[in-house]
């Protein structure tokens, strides 16, 4: 059973994901983001790896993202940051960014050094289910990484339940059609939840986009195994001058 | 659908370029597109609505003009074939025309649009006045401040402009934030891509509304020539909309010679181009596979053109299968030598072309041409929207 499966078998509710940008505030806050972020209480990491052109991401993960680039984060700097962190960090945690870059580095040797550093998962918004069935797919099984399909209310339950089939670890629902960190009422997010609870998904389902507080992530939990906070998290760490305690501070109000 | 130079296969793909790589927030907007537009495009109530548009509106079919003094020049025979001519001073009315049309038919009711040099988004702000659409173009605040005429022309005809202010603040970061209005509005809206980029079917529909041109030309080189074929077709290439336009009944037609000009900026190896296949691998970009000039690590570098509309980090994946093919021939031009082209064609012909044009003009330097050769050119625009950027250059 991997980390992933692990978390879902313990924790069937509630299961909090949290998004952080590699080489952000600084280049080698990576490391020290995630130690913080596990003796927080978050039960899964994702990682993001900054890109020029984020079309899935809104003004604030963008910005982190440029920071981090300007700061001179790279894949293969970010594979030498992770070189030894399963020493500290045991949750799962999961790369999320765009083909393009991945693709540069070489998809295979992307696959091969993520899981020689004990990462478990990829989210790569870009990679079409045609392109990931025919080509990709088999490369991340490969190495044994699983790979977490996004499905939003637009989705039709057809395709809902082929993402599904395709995915592993989680499936990714998003809350709303819209970039990251967009804010709209969630109240209309409950239904189409429910909508996807009844499908009865081989996966477990985790929320994101627009989850932001202690109120978002419980609405959004109701229906769901969990949610991702994003955003709002790199939003906290912006100016911050002492990670460890503002992501406790962060999270704690989150789970209080 | 089998896959050949004028038609991608069923997934978009020309060769290993192409593809829909968008995330799922996109897929129900482009399915639909990608299952509906050949139908819609060929269905004759819209061709009876483009075509009378085109003739009506636009002032098509567009002249083929023989440049004589131009030609003796080269000793050879141009023919220029004049987009300039069209309403709103492009080629790229064809396509708004086009995509606004197919829009109302899926029952859309908001426009959005990017620009680089304005020619774009004046045509699709022109055609939303026209049809009485609400219309937002994304542009990059660099290109607002460089093609001040086309903003007023376009707050004019009743759009919103949007200055994209992030990346480079260019036509690249402009086509970012008109993706991310899209993801964020799923029902009510299109986006009409204005080149040949973008994920299927954006390239292949873009160049079949484009594709008047080369259609156009065919008759009209053999009323004058005898021929329907010429020896070269030369155009400018930034996305590829008006060389994919003046191409595209040529591409199957081996022995005319496809010549595309990309803009070198101050120099192929200078640090400041946009001379993409030159200086570009294979990458995605904006939703497809192509070739894109980026960092070791994939990340996408802001090119540089004295033209707007060719400052564009990457190609459709048609001109990149082109070029990968050897079915196209690429060259570059720079600044200097196309702004000296544009004056050339002022001086001999009496025609002031766009930036992008001149591309294409000074790309006839580096072809060896002789007498017997026919060469159509694709002036793809009219240079009024840069004559802040000529004076400049003419008082030096």
């Amino acid at each position: 059973m991997n980390r992933i499966e692990q978390v879902f078998k313990n924790k069937n509710s509630k299961v909090l994901n949290v998004y952080c940008t590699a080489g952000y505030p600084k280049l080698d806050s990576t490391l020290e983001v995630m130690q913080a972020l596990q003796e927080s209480g978050a039960d899964l990491i994702e990682l993001g790896m900054p890109y020029s052109d984020p079309l899935a991401d809104g003004p604030v993960i963008q910005h982190s993202g440029s920071i981090a680039l300007s700061n001179g984060m790279t894949i293969a700097t970010l594979f030498k940051q992770l070189k030894d962190f399963r020493k500290t960090v045991t949750v799962p945690v999961i790369l999320m960014g765009y083909m393009n870059p991945v693709m540069q580095y070489g998809f295979e040797k992307f696959c091969s050094d993520a899981a020689a550093v004990g990462i478990d998962g990829l989210i790569l918004p870009d990679l079409p289910q045609y392109e990931f069935e025919t080509e990709y797919g088999a490369i991340i099984k490969k190495y044994g990484l699983d790979f977490i399909f996004l499905v939003t209310p637009e989705t039709s339950e057809k395709r809902v339940k082929e993402l599904d089939a395709l995915s592993t670890g989680f499936l990714y629902a998003v809350s709303s059609s819209s970039t990251t960190g967009n804010d709209k009422d969630f109240g209309a997010v409950e239904t189409y939840l429910q909508r996807l609870k009844n499908l009865q998904l081989n996966n477990p389902v985790l929320v994101g986009f627009g989850i932001k507080d202690k109120q978002t992530f419980e609405s959004a939990s109701k229906h769901s195994n969990g949610a991702i906070i994003g955003s709002a998290f790199v939003k906290a760490l912006e100016n911050s001058s002492d990670i460890k305690a503002d992501t406790k501070k962060f999270i704690a109000n989150v789970l209080a | 659908m089998k896959q050949t130079f004028t038609s991608p296969d069923t997934k978009g793909y020309y060769g290993k370029f192409g593809g829909a790589y968008i995330p799922e927030m996109l897929h129900r907007n482009v399915e639909e597109l990608q299952s509906k537009y050949l139908e819609i495009m060929y269905e004759k109530g819209f061709r009876e609505e483009f075509n009378a548009l085109l003739k009506d509106y636009v002032g098509r079919p567009t002249p083929l003009f023989l440049a004589e003094r131009l030609s003796k020049q080269f000793n050879t025979n141009i023919y220029l074939k004049r987009e300039d001519l069209n309403h709103t001073g492009a080629h790229k009315i064809n396509n708004a025309i086009g995509q606004v049309l197919l829009a109302q038919r899926l029952g859309k009711k908001r426009i959005i649009a990017e620009t680089g040099a304005g020619q774009h988004g004046v045509a699709t702000a022109t055609v939303c006045a026209l049809k009485g659409i609400e219309c937002i173009v994304y542009m990059g605040v660099k290109d607002i401040e460089r093609q001040a005429p086309n903003v007023a022309r376009m707050k004019m005809l009743g759009a919103k402009v949007m200055p994209a202010t992030s990346g480079s603040q260019t036509l690249k970061d402009a086509t970012n934030e008109a993706i991310r209005d899209w993801i964020n509005n799923p029902t009510d809206t299109h986006y009409v891509i204005g080149s040949v980029v973008g994920p299927h079917p954006y390239p292949d529909m873009v160049a079949r509304f484009q594709s008047v041109i080369s259609e156009e030309t065919r008759w009209q080189l053999k009323e004058k020539t005898g021929s329907e074929l010429p020896t070269h077709v030369v155009a400018c290439v930034g996305g590829g909309s008006n060389a994919a336009g003046a191409f595209y009944h040529f591409l199957d037609e081996p022995q005319v010679q496809l010549v595309a000009v990309e803009a070198a900026g101050l120099g192929v190896n200078s640090g400041h181009s946009a001379a993409t296949t030159q200086l570009g691998t294979a990458g995605v970009l904006h939703g497809s596979k192509s070739i894109v000039m980026q960092t070791e690590d994939g990340q996408v570098v802001e090119p540089h053109s004295i033209s707007a509309g060719l400052d564009y980090p990457g190609i459709g994946p048609l001109h990149a299968h082109l070029f990968d093919s050897g079915r196209g021939k690429f060259l570059s031009a720079t600044d200097d030598e196309s702004v000296q082209a544009a004056f050339n064609l002022c001086k001999l012909e009496g025609i002031i072309p766009a930036l992008e044009s001149a591309h294409a003009l000074a790309g006839l330097n580096q072809l060896q041409l002789n007498e017997k050769n026919v060469v159509v050119l694709c002036l793809s625009g009219r240079g009024d929207k840069d004559l802040a950027t000529y004076m400049n250059r003419m008082d030096a």
